[in-house]
C-alpha cells in the first residue's frame, strides 16, 4: 500500500469497525437469548447463604422469631442469591458468546498455513518476555499448535527483563525481547548455552503511533523536533507557532497540551525515546530508556492506559504501538521524516523502516540498528523491533528440535503475514531470510 | 484463652490429656510457629536483597529523587516514594474514618432495623470489589469528574498552594487518596459497628434514664468505649491504603517529583512504583524495587506500633481489654 494522502488507514479500519459492530450485535443477541436461562436458574431457588457476610451465622428461623422480621430476612436473603445468580449466569452466557472471538475469520488460512509447517519435537515449549510481541506469539501459537499437537508451545508474556531473566536461568527455551541483549547479558548468557551465546532474532515489527485528540483537528503532522519539545513540556499549546507551521490548514485550537507517557517501564518508551533522541538530538537529550525520563506531563499505567486518556482528554497526545490507536478510534500524527509526504503510522510503512535498518550484531546474532533519520519514502521511522532470544550452540537437548522448528515457522512467509492482521509490521525480506537461515544452523 | 471453656472446673486437677488434646495443642502451635516462620523468611528475603541494591546504588538511597534503577551506575532513591504513599494515605484516613464512623454509629444505632441490614449488605459488597475494577473506576469515571472540585478548591484554597490546580486531567495523589478511601470505608466501616454494637447496654440504658438524648448517649457511653476499636479500624484501613497497588497505579501519574500542590499530577508509592518497574527490571532494578518494598514494610510495622501504642493507652476506656 502506497501511503496515500487523506487521513485514517483506510479500507482496514472501515472492514475493522464493521467488524466490531457486528460483533457487538452478537454480543447482544447472545446475552437476550441467555436471560430466560438465567431467570430460571434463580426461580429454581439457589441455597441459602450459610452466613451473614459479616461473619454472623445466619439464625434459622425460629418460631420464637417475630413473624415479619423473618420474612424480611428470607426476601433479602433470596433478593441477593438472586442477583448474584443473574450475574453469575450472565457472565458465563457472555464468556461462552465472547470466545469464539479468536478463531473468527482465521478458521480457513489456519489449516492452509498449518499444512507448511514442518513439526518437529515434543513436548513442552516454554518461552517467556515481551508483552508487545504477545497477540504476534498468540496467532503464531494458535496455527502451530493446531498443526503440530505433539508439542505444547507457552509463552508468558511476563515483560522483556524477566523473559531473558528467565532465559539466562535456564528456565525457558527462548525469550522475547523487544531490545537487543546487552553485553553483560551476553557475558552471562555463555553459562546456559554451553559452547555458544545468546543470539538476537529480530521477529516481529511494530509501528509505534502517536495519537492526539484536539478537537477540530483530524488531521495533524508533525516532525521530530517538535514530538521531542511537546513532550518535554517545552511546546505547551496546540497553537504554538510551530505546529501552525507544519500545519497551515488546520484549525489549531488554543488548548493546553497534556501529553501522555507510560508510567511502567516498556520497549515501546524506550523505541519511542530513540527516536526522538537521534533524530531531534538538539530539543530532546534525555537518555533513552525503559523509564519515561522526559519532563512534565502525565504518565499512564500500559498502552491502554494511554490509550484511555488520549481519548478522554481534550487536548492530549501520546504514543501506543498502532493496534491500540485503532482499536480505539484515535487520530495518528503523520511525520515530517523529510520526505515528501508526511508519513502514515501504518504496517507497510514501519516495515520500509525496518528494511532501512542495518544488522550490528556480530557472528550470527541479527540485532538491528534502525535508522531513525530515514528520509525513504513512506518509511515510518517510530518502529520497534522485537527479537526472539536463543543460543546459536548449546540449547537444551529437549527442546532444541521444537525450538528450531517453531522459529522457523515464525520466520516463514505464512508466519510473516499473520502479522500484519495484528497490527504488526512483517520483518523485510533482507532480513528475515538471514534469521531463516540462522534459525536452521541452531544447535 | 482462659475462658474459652466456661463449665470447665475450677481449680489446679489436671484434666487427662487425650489424643484430640495432643493434636490440638500441635496445630495451632505449628499454626504460630510457621507465621513467625514465614514472617522471618519474608524479613530475610526483602533484607538481603534490599542490601544488595542499596550497596549498589549510586545516589542516596533516603534522599535521591529519582529511580533509574536499571540505569548503569543505578541511582535511585526513595523520598518521593514515601512521601507519596504517607500522603495519599493520609487523605484517604482523612476522608474515610469520619464518614465510615458516622455510617457505624447510623447503622448500629440509628437506623431502623429494615435499614440497617441492607446498608450493611452494601458496604460489604464494596470490599468484595476488586482493586483493578475500583481502579477501572476511578480511571473512567473518578478522574473525568473530579476537575470540578479540583477547579473549586483552587478557586477558594489555591492561595494555601497545597490546593493549586492549572488544569488538565485529575491524576494526582490528592485522587489516588480519595479512591483508596472509597476503598478502605468497608473494612473500618465494619470493624467500627462491630466495636459501637458491643457497647453496653446497660450503661446505654442508663444514662438514658437520666434523661441524655441520643446523640449524648453516644457521645458519653458508646463513642469512649469504641475509641481503641475505631483506632484499629483505621489502622487495618492504613494498612491496605499503604500497600494498595492496581487501583493507584491505573488513576496516579507518577513522577519522581515532590509537588507542593496535591492537585498536580506527580509522585508515586511504593506498591504503584514495584508495578511499574517489576516487569522490566534487570538485576539490580529487581533488587532496588525489593528494597523498597522493605521500607514499605518497615512504614507499616511502625504505623501497627503507633497504633498499638495509643490502644494501650486507652485501655482505660475500653471495656473489650478489660
Amino acid at each position: 500500500m502506497a501511503s496515500r494522502p487523506g487521513r485514517g488507514t483506510g479500507l482496514t479500519a472501515e472492514v475493522h469497525s464493521a467488524f466490531t459492530h457486528l460483533r457487538r450485535l452478537l454480543h447482544l443477541i447472545c446475552l437476550i437469548s441467555a436471560l430466560p436461562r438465567a431467570r430460571r436458574s434463580v426461580k429454581q431457588g439457589p441455597r441459602p447463604i450459610a452466613r451473614e457476610p459479616d461473619g454472623r451465622p445466619v439464625v434459622a428461623p425460629g418460631p420464637r422469631k417475630e413473624l415479619n422480621e423473618v420474612k424480611l430476612q428470607r426476601t433479602i436473603r433470596l433478593r441477593t442469591a438472586a442477583v448474584g445468580a443473574l450475574v453469575v449466569s450472565g457472565a458465563l452466557v457472555l464468556s461462552a458468546c465472547g470466545s469464539d472471538d479468536n478463531s473468527g475469520g482465521s478458521g480457513g488460512e489456519t489449516s492452509k498455513a498449518a499444512s507448511n509447517i514442518k513439526c518437529d519435537g515434543e513436548g513442552k515449549l516454554l518461552a517467556s518476555g515481551s508483552s508487545a510481541q504477545k497477540n504476534a506469539m498468540d496467532v503464531w501459537t494458535q496455527t502451530y499448535q493446531s498443526a503440530c499437537g505433539n508439542t505444547q508451545l507457552n509463552y508468558k508474556p511476563t515483560g522483556s527483563g524477566a523473559g531473558i531473566q528467565e532465559f539466562l536461568q535456564g528456565k525457558t527455551a527462548f525469550a522475547g525481547s523487544d531490545s537487543a541483549l546487552k553485553p553483560d547479558e551476553v557475558a552471562k548468557s555463555k553459562k546456559v548455552c554451553k559452547g555458544g551465546q545468546a543470539i538476537d532474532l529480530p521477529m516481529v515489527g511494530g509501528p509505534v503511533a502517536v495519537t492526539y485528540n484536539v478537537s477540530g483537528v483530524d488531521d495533524l503532522v508533525l516532525d521530530a523536533d517538535t514530538l521531542a519539545k511537546i513532550f518535554d513540556s517545552k511546546i505547551t499549546k496546540w497553537n504554538d507557532p510551530a505546529i501552525k507551521k507544519l500545519n497551515p490548514d488546520a484549525k489549531l485550537p488554543g488548548t493546553k497540551i497534556q501529553a501522555f507517557h507510560r508510567s511502567d517501564e516498556s520497549g515501546t518508551t524506550d523505541n519511542f525515546t530513540k527516536y526522538l533522541n537521534t533524530a531531534a538530538p538538539g530539543s530532546w537529550k534525555h537518555e533513552p530508556a525503559k523509564a519515561w525520563a522526559g519532563k512534565g506531563g502525565q504518565g499512564a499505567d500500559g498502552s491502554s492506559g494511554i490509550a484511555t486518556n488520549v481519548k478522554q482528554n481534550d487536548g492530549s497526545i501520546g504514543y501506543v504501538e498502532l493496534s491500540y490507536a485503532t482499536g480505539n478510534d484515535l487520530n495518528t500524527v503523520k511525520l515530517d521524516t523529510g520526505a515528501k509526504e508526511p508519513v502514515e503510522a501504518t504496517t507497510d510503512n514501519a516495515s520500509k523502516a525496518i528494511a532501512d535498518a542495518k544488522v550490528v550484531g556480530q557472528g550470527k546474532d541479527l540485532s538491528l540498528e534502525l535508522n531513525y533519520k530515514t528520509k525513504t519514502e513512506g518509511a515510518y521511522p517510530i518502529t520497534l523491533v522485537t527479537y526472539e532470544i536463543a543460543c546459536d550452540k548449546g540449547n537444551k537437548k529437549e527442546s532444541l528440535d521444537a525450538t528450531k522448528s517453531f522459529l522457523t515457522y515464525t520466520a516463514s512467509e505464512d508466519g510473516q503475514k499473520a502479522l500484519t492482521e495484528k497490527g504488526y509490521a512483517p520483518i523485510p525480506d533482507e532480513i528475515i531470510t538471514k534469521v531463516r537461515s540462522t534459525v536452521d544452523g541452531l544447535k | 484463652m482462659a475462658t474459652e471453656n466456661p463449665p470447665a472446673p475450677a481449680g489446679p486437677a489436671r484434666a487427662a490429656t487425650r489424643k484430640g488434646d495432643r493434636i490440638f495443642l500441635g496445630l495451632s502451635k505449628g499454626s504460630g510457629i510457621a507465621l513467625l516462620a514465614i514472617m522471618a523468611a519474608i524479613a530475610v528475603f526483602l533484607t538481603w536483597r534490599a542490601a544488595l541494591a542499596i550497596s549498589a546504588d549510586e545516589g542516596n538511597f533516603l534522599t535521591t529523587f529519582e529511580w533509574d534503577a536499571n540505569a548503569t551506575p543505578p541511582r535511585f532513591g526513595i523520598a518521593v516514594l514515601a512521601f507519596g504513599t504517607v500522603v495519599s494515605s493520609l487523605i484517604a484516613m482523612v476522608v474515610a474514618v469520619p464518614i465510615a464512623v458516622g455510617i457505624a454509629l447510623f447503622i448500629s444505632h440509628y437506623a431502623p432495623r429494615r435499614l440497617a441490614t441492607p446498608l450493611g449488605y452494601v458496604i460489604d459488597l464494596l470490599a468484595a470489589v476488586p482493586s483493578i475494577v475500583y481502579g477501572l473506576w476511578g480511571a473512567l469515571f473518578l478522574v473525568p469528574h473530579l476537575t470540578g472540585l479540583y477547579e473549586w478548591l483552587d478557586d477558594y484554597l489555591g492561595w494555601t498552594g497545597i490546593f493549586s490546580y492549572e488544569g488538565g486531567a485529575a491524576r494526582s495523589l490528592f485522587t489516588a487518596g480519595i479512591l483508596l478511601a472509597i476503598m478502605i470505608l468497608p473494612i473500618v466501616t465494619n470493624v467500627s459497628r462491630e466495636v459501637f454494637r458491643q457497647a453496653p447496654k446497660m450503661q446505654e440504658e442508663a444514662a438514658l434514664a437520666l434523661g441524655a438524648t441520643r446523640w449524648e448517649v453516644i457521645r458519653m457511653s458508646v463513642l469512649p468505649f469504641g475509641r481503641s476499636g475505631v483506632i484499629s479500624a483505621s489502622m487495618l484501613g492504613l494498612g491496605r491504603a499503604l500497600g494498595e497497588t492496581m487501583a493507584v497505579a491505573t488513576v496516579l501519574s507518577p513522577s519522581f517529583l515532590i509537588q507542593t500542590s496535591l492537585l498536580e499530577p506527580g509522585g508515586g508509592t511504593f506498591a504503584q512504583n514495584i508495578a511499574a518497574g517489576f516487569k522490566e527490571a534487570g538485576s539490580t532494578g529487581r533488587d532496588a524495587l525489593i528494597a523498597s518494598g522493605l521500607v514499605l514494610f518497615v512504614i507499616t510495622l511502625l504505623v501497627n506500633g503507633a497504633a498499638r501504642l495509643i490502644i494501650a493507652r486507652r485501655k482505660e476506656y475500653s471495656g473489650a481489654n478489660a
